[in-house]
């Protein structure tokens, strides 16, 4: 089962990697977005860290919803609302129960994703977080949520092959035939995401 | 009196957001006009898209009668839309309304400060798509 402690772990290890990585995610969006997508997600999951330092209590649930209002309210990009409703579907999803199986967490991580893709409009092959976001829940649903590092490795798959991609959302979108070539930083931040669930799972 | 729809301003950037806000007010004639607010930038004055800041303006011109949001582009979109989907964070009656930034506003505040309700607020302001330039 996972706890509230294991959600936590996730946040603040993303917060780490994101603080870690920030410099590469924006020299990714240098090359076809608007170079700040390191600062927001550091900026963005800071914020995370600290209103759930500031809330002793909470269950899986509760935590993941505050996480993503914090995500919506600090970011300033697309990538606050899109991460803030991944994880605030994913957070409603789960209820109020102490503890989660890993099963319900990829039920409630597949709905998440399901939002991020109906608010931005986007799928698959569009060139953005959707790319490693999609096969990462598909792989963590067919394990029955049990193998968090087949997550993690879909994801990384998935953001590598944003790269032959031409991004269609996004300012990325009207640069057309110029952002072939280039990591989406999205997809590449979504899997910083996922590889630091399995971490949280020990499964990294 | 009734209230008048009030009308949000969202912008990557405070200058556009707080111009545009002017333009239609000042276009919208003098006198009686809708409430209008600027929401644009982030919190510390740089490029983007605030939650707080659209909050806020959405606070100040809800007068009971609706809120009518106009966007520009990106995460202003999202972040409205993100807000909208939760129910609670901001006025009821609040809309975000698919139209021109600039044209849109200027429509949308002009047909509010006639006494417009919220539909013909939003219909005014999707309308000004079709207007063509050549």
């Amino acid at each position: 089962m996972l706890d509230a402690d294991f959600f936590r772990r996730w946040m603040t290890g993303m917060a780490a990697a994101v603080d870690r990585e920030a410099d590469r995610l924006t020299e990714l969006d240098s090359a076809i977005g608007d170079a700040d997508h390191g600062a927001n997600l550091r900026r963005g999951f800071a914020a995370v860290v600290k209103a759930l330092e500031e809330e002793p209590s909470g269950t899986p649930g509760s935590l993941l919803v505050l996480a993503g209002r914090q995500l919506i309210s600090t970011v300033g990009g697309a990538s606050g609302p899109l991460y803030g409703t991944l994880l605030r579907r994913a957070g409603k999803a789960l209820g109020d129960a102490a503890e989660v199986a890993p099963v319900q967490l990829a039920e409630a991580l597949r709905v998440g994703v399901a939002a991020v893709a109906q608010l931005g409009g986007a799928k698959a092959g569009d060139k953005t977080m959707l790319d490693a976001l999609e096969p990462a829940v598909e792989a963590l649903a067919e394990s029955l949520g049990e193998s968090f590092a087949a997550a993690a490795d879909a994801a990384d798959q998935g953001a590598l092959a944003t790269v032959p991609m031409r991004a269609r959302k996004g300012r990325a979108g009207y640069l057309g035939e110029r952002s072939v070539g280039h990591q989406d930083p999205g997809a590449a931040s979504a899997a910083l995401l996922v590889a630091t669930l399995a971490a949280a799972r020990g499964a990294r | 009196m009734s209230a008048k729809v009030g009308i949000v301003l969202v912008s990557h950037s405070a200058a556009v957001a707080s111009s545009v806000a002017e333009l239609a007010l000042g276009l919208a004639g003098g006198g009686g006009t809708a409430p209008v607010a600027a929401a644009g930038g982030t919190a510390d004055g740089g490029l983007g898209t605030s939650a707080e800041l659209i909050q806020r303006a959405a606070t100040a011109v809800d007068g009971g009668a609706g809120v009518a949001v106009l966007v520009d582009l990106g995460s202003a979109v999202l972040t409205v839309k993100a807000l909208l989907a939760e129910g609670d964070e901001l006025p009821g009656g609040t809309r975000l309304v698919d139209a021109p930034f600039v044209e849109g506003a200027v429509a949308a505040v002009v047909t509010a400060s006639a006494g417009g309700d919220l539909d013909a607020v939003a219909a005014a302001a999707s309308e000004a798509y079709g207007y063509r330039k050549e």
